[in-house]
């Protein structure tokens, strides 16, 4: 008897709440930006692909929904292919985690819905953007030791200048 | 076996093994660098630091390089003692001051040692602060990337490139850090080998060149065991697969063969799978013109065309049995062909014949290694038969171990081994038209034309045997050097006599085949290596069948209907005139073949078969070792194996009495049943019905990725499995695996904690031992030979051919292959293209200065460049086979014409 009074009275109470449930689509949810909806992939801040295809997404995955093949460009390593179908994902961002190079991000966008299952498979055109997304200075090759236009042996952060083969001198 | 005590656990080890042999057998995760089971110890890494106690009552021990310390009995130690474990983890630490930062875009991720061994002492935080050396890299050419920052310096490279192989254009420069592994300047990395740089490297310094432009992780390649087609060592491999494509070869081990090592035609040869040439429909000429038609279609006229007179099969020594024999079934035993011209044919069973008959062994290629005395006679070795060349430069080191061993020093200590035995050299005899890679390291060379080596054979079997046939009116010197190699044969404990059927001729193997029956007489130990052409020219010698010209004559007697071809070029084995009159005789020409050729074009009927790669198949290796090899990709229809499509167009020419193989165990029992030479061949490896732990073998890590968007730009929805009738390895990443897997059944190497090639010390019952699951592989020519009773002295040839005498305005072209160019299949592979000189002839020095000379070869004329080398006998010349002369493979008279001479 108690019990039931008890909530009615609770009830009663919610009355003079303010209301979480909105009106979507007419009002959108402020989403923090570390939300995991739907993934991209970003650039670095020269505007160059900052995926590398080290596949340590695609095997992070644990629905296995990523798939990519690794092409070279002068000494750059970039994804031929990359494709993530959605209709597996899980939005773990587990990829995310796994991504040394901030390349693939999960953002606040969750509305994806299709009708038909083949057109949530993003091909490499649908999530390539064209900003730094959350982390706007890294960038992989100035860190890494291999030569890429722009950037030669000896040029990286933290390196020194080739060692010269002709001197004996320790 | 002795006792060692790690960490108070009691383990067998080996006397005279090292600690980190010893902790690794007994399954220790001990982490090393610079050790390598084949190149040694050299104690430069400092990597495999353990505690060793001087005995029960030691308290406080010293720390000590387990690979530079022999294991005693009763020694104990300890790999978990906290200074040791500081000492590992402060070495990986310094190692890593230098590394770049690479990983994601390094191609030895995810199968790198140093990542495993980094992992393994526990190193996660980097501390260095300071700038870390760079160096430049070179390009070393088709085969091999370089990245030098990622070196460790463990000179593991250079220890098996320099030492091992015999290279000498990658060394060691500079000094402390900035040490550098490379070449003076770029350039192709020349020995033949140097593709196993990507496996000794222990970093990703040395990576796959041509797999890099297709790469993909280990963790998401499909392997499968297979066996290299590119020559008759028959290597065991590694083939990796992803997407519908092979992407790489690596090695697979096996005790008595390859072990550790391919050679650079067998490793980057498999790009012909995916060449532009593969045929991948059924074309059947329709008004002149290849046309694609259905399956039904093509064997609705194959039905048609068997209407017009009898089949004949010819099969090809590149196929595999199972492929020959649906052929052989096909047309009947009687009009199957080996595909082999005279004078190959013929040497084919001959070879087979001595190696039977012979009372000498028949070695493995482990075997040739410890061999204490070699002779070559006639065959160039590093061309032929790359691997079994690798092993020969191996024997010359026994002259050092024996010194070694009477020093107490054990082997595995490289570096003392070397200085100590750097002036002895077991002796190599080498007898050849031409110069070979292992002439530096030979006691003598002996140039003259094949009939003078086969002489010198045959004085030296009689030099060892006086009842052997003596030889007539011998040169002076040749009588003295035969003297000389009969003396040293015959003091050898373990003397070892190579030939081959390169020069075509028949004394030189029957001459072999003398000086070991000689030999064996008196030394149990003698050995005898007789080296064929192809990776399945024994299988097909064991097989038999007619040679191209019983066929040719069977034609010009009408007696042939169609004419079906299983994977064999015949333009490569017959010149232009012979085959325009085989082919216009023949109504019908029904070629089965997975590349397109020459002869394909002129066939009325193409049908497109499997490559290595996408069936399975035994192969029988010039040691007469029947080996298996698996698919690891699974083709659409209408791909498939060839003898399946032999086996299609047998039912549609007649249903009632066609074979009804299913799959290839059905025609592994077959043949088995029908030719008692191959009864064993079901032994080569576990049929399909295998099943470790109730569960087939998986051929896919555990760990494969994008298994759902792999597949999604064509359809979301799951296909199933491919159906995988022929192997035992299911097609995806369910199933068994571990250290107990068949060697027969590798798919690929990986243990808990060791994710690079180095996890196969876990599946070798001891380090460079057997496998722990078996080795690969069934012997066919032993018979029921007992090692220890010689078999009566097979009757000595007595055939002593004439000796060699130049002809006026002639020369005798003597076909002298090479490693990469002249084999069919690697040269349609384009690292192995890009590394393809052009032809040339190598004669004597003949005083002309003409950059080239014109021949006339059975109505063919060809100019050619010619290298003079003044070490080669007059008369002859080294023209590479299948080159500017498609269809040349055997000795030849040519007329030297004058340049400007056109006449025909
Ligand atoms: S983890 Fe990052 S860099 Fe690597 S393949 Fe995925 S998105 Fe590209
Ligand atoms: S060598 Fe190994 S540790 Fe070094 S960058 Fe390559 S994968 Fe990473
Ligand atoms: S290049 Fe590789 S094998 Fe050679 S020393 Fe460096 S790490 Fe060792
Ligand atoms: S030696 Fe022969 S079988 Fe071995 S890898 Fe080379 S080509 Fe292949
Ligand atoms: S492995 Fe022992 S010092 Fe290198």
């Amino acid at each position: 008897m108690f019990g039931i009074l008890r909530t009615l009275w609770l009830t009663f109470l919610h009355l003079g709440h303010r209301r979480v449930t909105v009106g979507y689509p007419e009002t959108r949810p402020a989403l923090p930006p570390r939300y995991r909806g739907r993934i991209i992939l970003s650039r670095d801040p020269d505007g160059l692909e900052r995926c590398v295809a080290c596949n340590l997404c695609a095997v992070a995955c644990p629905v296995d929904c990523i798939s990519l093949q690794k092409a070279e460009q002068d000494g750059r390593w970039y994804p031929d292919y990359f494709r993530i179908n959605f209709s597996r994902c899980i939005f773990c961002g587990f990829c995310e985690e796994a991504c040394p190079t901030y390349a693939i991000q999960l953002t606040p966008d969750f509305e994806m819905s299709e009708y038909v299952r083949p057109n949530l498979v993003y091909e490499k055109e649908d999530l390539l953007i064209s900003g730094t997304g959350k982390y706007p200075d890294y960038s992989f090759y100035r860190v890494s030791g291999v030569k890429i236009p722009g950037k030669d042996k000896g040029e990286a952060e933290r390196e020194q200048p080739p060692v010269d083969l002709h001197s004996l001198l320790p | 076996m002795a006792t060692i005590h790690i960490d108070g656990r009691p383990c067998p080890a080996r006397p005279g093994e090292n600690l980190l042999q010893a902790c690794l057998e007994a399954g220790a995760d001990l982490p090393y660098f610079c050790w390598h089971p084949e190149l040694g110890s050299v104690g430069a890494c400092r990597q495999c630091a353990v505690r060793q106690y001087s005995g029960p009552d030691d308290r406080t021990g010293r720390i000590v390089m387990a690979c530079m310390t022999p294991a005693t009995d009763g020694a104990i130690l300890s790999i978990d003692d906290a200074e040791a474990r500081e000492f590992r983890a402060s070495v990986v630490e310094w190692l890593m001051t230098n590394h770049p930062h690479d990983c994601p875009v390094c191609a030895e991720g995810g199968e790198c040692h140093l990542q495993d061994m980094t992992v393994m002492t526990g190193h996660a935080v980097r501390r260095y602060r300071f700038t870390k050396r760079t160096h430049r890299n070179q390009d070393l050419g088709p085969f091999v990337n370089h990245e030098m920052n990622r070196c460790i310096a463990c000179y593991r490279c250079v220890r098996f490139y320099r030492d091992y192989a015999g290279g000498e254009d990658l060394a060691a420069f500079a000094t402390h850090n900035d040490v550098y592994f490379g070449r003076h300047a770029d350039g192709a990395l020349e020995n033949g080998f140097s593709g196993n740089l990507v496996e000794i490297c222990p970093t990703g310094v040395f990576t796959d060149k041509p797999f890099s432009a297709v790469y993909s992780r280990k963790w998401d390649l499909r392997g499968a065991p297979s066996v290299c087609t590119h020559c008759a060592v028959g290597c065991n491999t590694i083939v990796n697969a992803r997407q519908d494509s092979t992407r790489r070869v690596l090695n697979r081990y096996h005790d008595a063969v390859n072990r550790y090592f391919l050679c650079d035609r067998g490793r980057f040869g498999h790009g012909f799978t995916a060449a532009p040439s593969r045929l991948r429909a059924p074309l059947a000429r329709i008004d002149g013109r290849p046309t694609p038609v259905p399956v039904q279609d093509a064997l609705r006229r194959f039905q048609m065309m068997a209407q017009d007179g009898p089949v004949v099969g010819i099969g090809s020594s590149r196929a595999s049995l199972e492929s020959n024999f649906a052929l052989r079934a096909l047309a009947g035993p009687a009009r199957f062909s080996t595909g082999m011209a005279e004078p190959e044919h013929g040497l084919a069973r001959l070879v087979a014949d001595l190696l039977r008959a012979s009372p000498a062994r028949n070695p493995t290629l482990h075997d040739m290694e410890s061999a204490d005395a070699v002779l070559i006679l006639g065959e160039n070795v590093t061309v032929t038969a790359p691997r079994a060349g690798l092993a020969l430069r191996q024997a010359v080191r026994q002259a050092a171990f024996d010194i070694a061993d009477a020093a107490r020093i054990p082997r595995w200590m490289d570096a003392a081994v070397r200085t100590l035995g750097a002036e002895a050299c077991s002796p190599l005899f080498v007898a050849t038209p031409g110069p070979t890679d292992l002439d530096p390291i030979a006691r003598a060379t002996y140039r003259a034309a094949p009939d003078d080596i086969a002489r010198l054979g045959f004085a030296i079997a009689h030099g060892i045997d006086p009842t052997a046939p003596d030889v007539p009116d011998l040169p002076e010197d040749a009588a003295r050097l035969a003297a000389d190699i009969a003396a040293t044969l015959r003091a050898a404990a373990r003397p070892l006599i190579v030939a081959g059927t390169q020069y075509g001729t028949a004394a030189l193997p029957q001459a072999a085949a003398a000086i070991a029956a000689a030999l064996a007489a008196h030394n149990s130990a003698a050995a005898l290596s007789l080296i064929l052409p192809d990776c399945d020219s024994m299988g097909l010698a064991l097989m038999d069948g007619l040679s191209l010209d019983a066929v040719r004559a069977l034609a010009r007697d009408g007696g042939i209907g169609t004419l079906v071809v299983m994977e064999n070029d015949l333009t490569r084995r017959l010149d232009p005139a012979a085959l325009d009159a085989l082919l216009a005789a023949v109504p019908h020409l029904v070629v089965i073949d997975h590349t397109a050729t020459p002869l394909s074009a002129r066939a009325d009927l193409v049908l497109p078969s499997a490559s290595f790669a996408e069936c399975g198949g035994t192969l029988v290796s010039t040691e007469g070792r029947a080996q298996r090899f698996l698919q690891v990709l699974f083709p659409d229809p209408p791909l498939q194996a060839g003898w399946r499509w032999a086996r299609d167009l047998a039912q549609a020419a007649d249903p009632g009495t066609a074979p009804v193989w299913q799959d290839l165990d059905d025609i592994v029992a077959a043949i088995a049943a029908e030719i008692p030479s191959l009864a064993p061949i079901g032994r080569a490896a576990p049929d399909a019905a295998y099943r470790l732990d109730g569960a087939r073998l998986r051929s896919e890590p555990p760990r494969i990725s994008g298994r759902t968007a792999v597949r999604a730009n064509i359809s979301v929805r799951d296909r199933p499995p491919p159906a995988a009738p022929d192997t035992p390895l299911a097609p995806t990443m369910e199933g068994a695996y571990g250290p107990a897997i068949p060697g027969a059944l590798v798919p690929y190497y990986q243990a808990p904690g060791w994710n690079s090639v180095q996890s196969l010390n876990r599946f070798q019952q001891e380090i460079g031992g057997p496998m722990r699951g078996g080795d690969a592989g069934v012997r066919l020519l032993d018979g029921a030979r007992q090692d220890e009773t010689p078999r009566p002295r097979s009757a000595y040839a007595t055939a002593i051919p004439a000796p060699f005498v130049p002809r006026a305005g002639e020369i005798l072209l003597l076909p002298e292959p090479r490693l990469f160019g002249t084999e069919e299949l690697s040269t349609l592979s384009p690292p192995i293209a890009a590394r393809v000189e052009a032809a040339a002839l190598r004669i004597a020095d003949d005083g002309g200065a003409t950059p080239t000379i014109a021949l006339r070869l059975n109505g063919q004329r060809v100019v050619l460049p010619v290298i003079r080398d003044p070490a080669l006998p007059p008369g002859i010349a080294l023209c590479p086979p299948h080159m500017a002369l498609r269809a040349f493979a055997a000795p030849a008279w040519a007329i030297v014409q004058p340049h400007g001479d056109d006449t025909p």
